[in-house]
C-alpha cells in the first residue's frame, strides 16, 4: 500500500514532466499540422542553459529558491524562445509549401544539429547541480514504508496544472488564440482576413519552446543531472503522450503524459522496469486502434 | 598553353607526391570508442591516453623508423555505428586498433577487424569478446567473470545478512557483469533479494528506487555505467534510503562524484590495481598532470595499448598481421599499467581486480 501511493506520486511527477514537453508538441501540431521533431532538443538546450544559469546565480550568492527559480525560468525561457523561433525560421518556414515530408526531415536535421552543437560547445560530460530544493513532506508510514512527496515533485505537479490552465485560456479565450485556430483551419483565408500568419506561427513556436524551457528547468532541478543527450528519449516519450492524448489537444497532452508516466511507474514497480517502454508503446497502439485521433482528440473535420 | 601545361604538370607532380607519400608513410594506428554520446567521457580518456602515447613514441623516433599516425573512430557505444567505424578503419589501412570500449560495440566490430587481419587491444570486459575464438583480439583488462567473482565475494562478505538488489542496464557489459556478480554472491551463499533491468539513458529511476525501498534493500549491485548509478543514488537519497553500491570498472569515472550529488562515497567498484601508483607510470602520470589531465580510468590503458603495439612491432620488426600477432601472443610486455602477457584466448594471463571505494573526489582501495 505504501509503495502503491509512492509509485502514484512518482508516476504523477514523471507524467507531469512528459505532459509539459507534450504541450509544446501539441501546440505546434495544432497550428501547422506537423510535429516539431526538434522539440525534444529544445528542451535539452533549455536544461543545459538552466544548469549554467543556476550555477551562475549560486556563484553570485543567489540561491534562495523563489528568486533563483524565477530568474532561471525567465532567462531560460527567453533564450529558448529564440531557439524555437530559429527552428521555425530555418526548418519550417522556407518549406511551408513543400510536401509534408520535407519540413519533417529538416526538423530532424535541426534536432541532430542542436545535439551536436551542445556537445561541441558544452562538452559531452554530464552537468550536475547541487540539490536546489532539498526536503520533502513525509506523508505517512505504512508497513515501515514512509511515503514522501518532495518539494520538487510538488512543484512540478503544480506548475504543470497552472501552465495547462494558462495555455488553455490563451488558446480558447484570447485574440491570439483565435488567430491561431484560424491559421489551423485555413492559412490562406486567414491571411486574406488580415492576420499575420507568419507571425502567429512564429509566436506559437516560441511559446512551445518556452514550455520546453519550463520543462527543462523543472527536470534539471528534479534530477540534478543533465547532459546533451536527454532530448531524444524525453522527446519520444512526450511525443507518444501527445499522440495518446490526442495531438492538438492541450488537456490531451497532459492526460497522455500522466498516463504514460503512471504506466511506467506502476509497470516498473509491479512487473519489471525492463519492459516498461514496451508497455507504453503497446498502450499507444491499442488506443490508436480504437480511437485513431487519441483519447481527447477530435477526428479531423472536413475543412470548408 | 605552355603555362597551362606547366601548371598541370606541377599540380600532377604535387598530387603524385602526396599519393606516394601516403603510400609509404607512417603506420596508422587507431582508437575507437564513444567520442560522443552519453559515455563520451570514457572516449575522451582513451583519446587523451592514446594521443600522449603516440606523441611519446614519435618523439623517440617512432616504430621501426616509421612515425605513428592516430585515427580516431566514434561509435557512441552503438553497435551499428561501431560496425561502420570498423569498416572505415579497415579502409584507412590501420595496422593496429585499440577499442572499442563498450563490449556491445567491440563484439561486432572485432569480426570485421579479424576478417581484415588487423590485431586489436581492448578493455571491454564481456567474456564473449575473447570467447568466440578470434585470433586478433588481445584484452588488456580482466574479464567480467573474474571481476564479478571478486565483487560477488566481497559483497557476500561485507554485507552479510543485508538485502541486496542486482540491477543491470541490459547492455552486453552491464548484464554480463551483473550476472557474474550475482553468481559470485551465490557461490558464497548470498541470494539477491531483487533482480531487475533498467533502461540506460533515462533520467527517472524513481520507480525502481521505490521498489527497492519497499523490499528493504540496503545494497545495490549494479551492472552498467556511472551515469545511471549517479541518478539512482540521488533518487534513493531523496526517497530517504541509505544505499551502498557495488559496481564494475566503469564506476571509476570521476564524473560520478559530482553527478551523484554527494552520495559517491557509498560507491564501491572493482577495477584493475590503480596504475597511477605504478612506478613504471610515474613519469607519464606526472606529464599527464602537467597537461591538466588526470590519468584516471582508461587513460593509462590507452597509453599501455599503444606501448603494446610499439613493443610487439619492434620485436616482430614488421607490422604485417601474422608477425605482429605472433609477437603479441607470445611476448611479455612492460607497460604503464604493468606487465602483460596473453593466454591462448587473448586474455591477460594474470588479471587482477581490486575493490575500491570513492572517498571525496578520489577512489581508494578497500580491504
Amino acid at each position: 500500500m505504501g509503495q502503491f501511493i509512492q509509485q502514484l506520486i512518482n508516476g504523477l511527477t514523471l507524467g507531469s514532466v512528459y505532459g509539459l514537453i507534450a504541450l509544446g508538441y501539441t501546440m505546434v501540431y495544432g497550428i501547422i499540422g506537423m510535429i516539431n521533431f526538434a522539440h525534444g532538443d529544445i528542451y535539452m538546450v533549455a536544461a543545459i542553459i538552466s544548469v549554467t544559469v543556476i550555477t551562475l546565480l549560486a556563484a553570485l550568492g543567489i540561491s534562495a529558491v523563489p528568486l533563483a527559480l524565477m530568474v532561471t525560468l525567465l532567462v531560460v525561457m527567453a533564450f529558448t524562445a529564440v531557439y524555437g523561433w530559429s527552428v521555425e525560421r530555418v526548418a519550417y518556414r522556407p518549406l511551408r509549401t513543400a510536401p509534408r515530408l520535407a519540413p519533417l526531415i529538416s526538423a530532424i536535421g535541426m534536432s541532430i544539429f542542436l545535439q551536436n552543437m551542445v556537445q561541441l560547445t558544452q562538452g559531452a560530460r554530464v552537468k550536475p547541480i547541487a540539490d536546489m530544493m532539498p526536503g520533502q513532506f513525509n506523508l505517512f508510514t505504512f508497513d515501515g514504508f514512509t511515503v514522501f512527496l518532495s518539494y520538487t515533485q510538488l512543484m512540478i505537479i503544480v506548475v504543470t496544472v497552472i501552465l495547462l490552465a494558462i495555455f488553455t485560456y490563451l488558446i480558447t479565450r484570447t485574440s491570439f488564440g483565435r488567430q491561431q485556430r484560424a491559421c489551423e483551419q485555413d492559412q490562406t483565408m486567414t491571411a486574406l482576413l488580415g492576420v499575420n500568419v507568419d507571425r502567429t506561427i512564429s509566436l506559437t513556436f516560441m511559446l512551445g519552446a518556452a514550455l520546453a524551457a519550463i520543462a527543462g528547468v523543472m527536470v534539471t532541478i528534479y534530477y540534478g543531472v543533465v547532459d546533451f543527450a536527454i532530448g531524444f528519449v524525453a522527446g519520444l516519450k512526450a511525443f507518444t503522450a501527445a499522440v495518446l492524448g490526442g495531438i492538438g489537444s492541450l488537456p490531451g497532452a497532459v492526460l497522455g503524459g500522466l498516463i504514460i508516466g503512471m504506466l511506467e511507474s506502476f509497470w516498473s514497480a509491479y512487473y519489471s522496469p525492463e519492459y516498461k517502454d514496451v508497455a507504453g508503446f503497446a498502450l499507444l497502439i491499442l488506443v490508436l486502434m480504437f480511437r485513431p485521433s487519441g483519447l481527447l482528440g477530435r477526428p479531423e473535420v472536413e475543412k470548408v | 598553353m605552355n603555362t597551362l601545361h606547366k601548371k598541370l604538370s606541377v599540380a600532377g607532380a604535387c598530387i603524385a607526391s602526396i599519393l606516394s607519400a601516403q603510400a609509404y608513410a607512417d603506420y596508422s594506428v587507431a582508437i575507437a570508442g564513444p567520442m560522443t554520446g552519453a559515455y563520451a567521457s570514457a572516449g575522451e580518456q582513451i583519446k587523451r591516453g592514446a594521443e600522449m602515447a603516440i606523441a611519446d613514441i614519435n618523439a623517440k623516433g617512432g616504430v621501426n623508423g616509421q612515425k605513428l599516425k592516430l585515427e580516431i573512430g566514434d561509435d557512441a557505444c552503438d553497435p551499428k555505428q561501431a560496425v561502420s567505424v570498423a569498416n572505415a578503419m579497415v579502409n584507412k589501412k590501420i595496422v593496429f586498433m585499440h577499442g572499442h570500449w563498450c563490449s556491445s560495440s567491440t563484439i561486432p566490430a572485432s569480426d570485421i577487424y579479424n576478417e581484415a587481419q588487423i590485431p586489436m587491444a581492448t578493455v571491454s570486459t564481456n567474456p564473449q569478446v575473447t570467447e568466440r575464438g578470434l585470433k586478433n583480439i588481445f584484452r588488456i583488462m580482466g574479464r567480467d567473470d573474474q571481476q564479478g567473482g571478486v565483487a560477488g565475494a566481497y559483497v557476500a562478505k561485507r554485507f552479510a545478512g543485508q538485502k541486496v538488489a542486482v540491477l543491470d542496464d541490459k547492455s552486453a557489459y552491464g548484464k554480463g557483469l551483473a550476472d557474474e556478480t550475482a553468481k559470485g554472491m551465490q557461490a558464497k551463499g548470498m541470494k539477491p533479494a531483487l533482480r531487475e533491468s533498467i533502461t540506460a539513458g533515462e533520467k527517472d529511476y524513481s520507480g525502481i528506487v521505490s521498489k527497492m525501498k519497499a523490499a528493504g534493500v540496503q545494497v545495490l549491485v549494479y551492472g552498467g555505467y556511472h551515469t545511471e548509478v549517479a541518478l539512482i543514488l540521488r533518487q534513493a537519497q531523496q526517497a530517504g534510503m541509505k544505499l551502498m553500491v557495488m559496481g564494475g570498472d566503469t564506476l571509476s569515472n570521476n564524473e560520478i562524484v559530482t553527478a551523484a550529488g554527494g552520495n559517491a562515497d557509498s560507491v564501491l567498484f572493482t577495477f584493475a590495481p590503480d596504475s597511477r601508483a605504478n612506478p613504471a607510470a610515474a613519469d607519464v602520470v606526472k606529464r599527464f598532470r602537467a597537461a591538466k589531465v588526470e590519468p584516471d580510468g582508461y587513460v593509462l590503458y590507452a597509453y599501455a595499448a599503444m606501448q603494446l603495439f610499439q613493443q610487439a612491432a619492434t620485436t616482430a620488426k614488421s607490422v604485417k598481421y601474422n608477425d605482429l600477432r605472433k609477437a603479441l601472443a607470445g611476448g611479455s610486455f612492460n607497460t604503464v599499467v604493468g606487465k602483460m602477457s596473453f593466454d591462448a584466448k587473448g586474455d591477460l594471463k594474470v588479471p587482477a581486480f581490486v575493490v575500491y571505494q570513492w572517498k571525496g573526489n578520489k577512489y581508494e582501495a578497500v580491504k
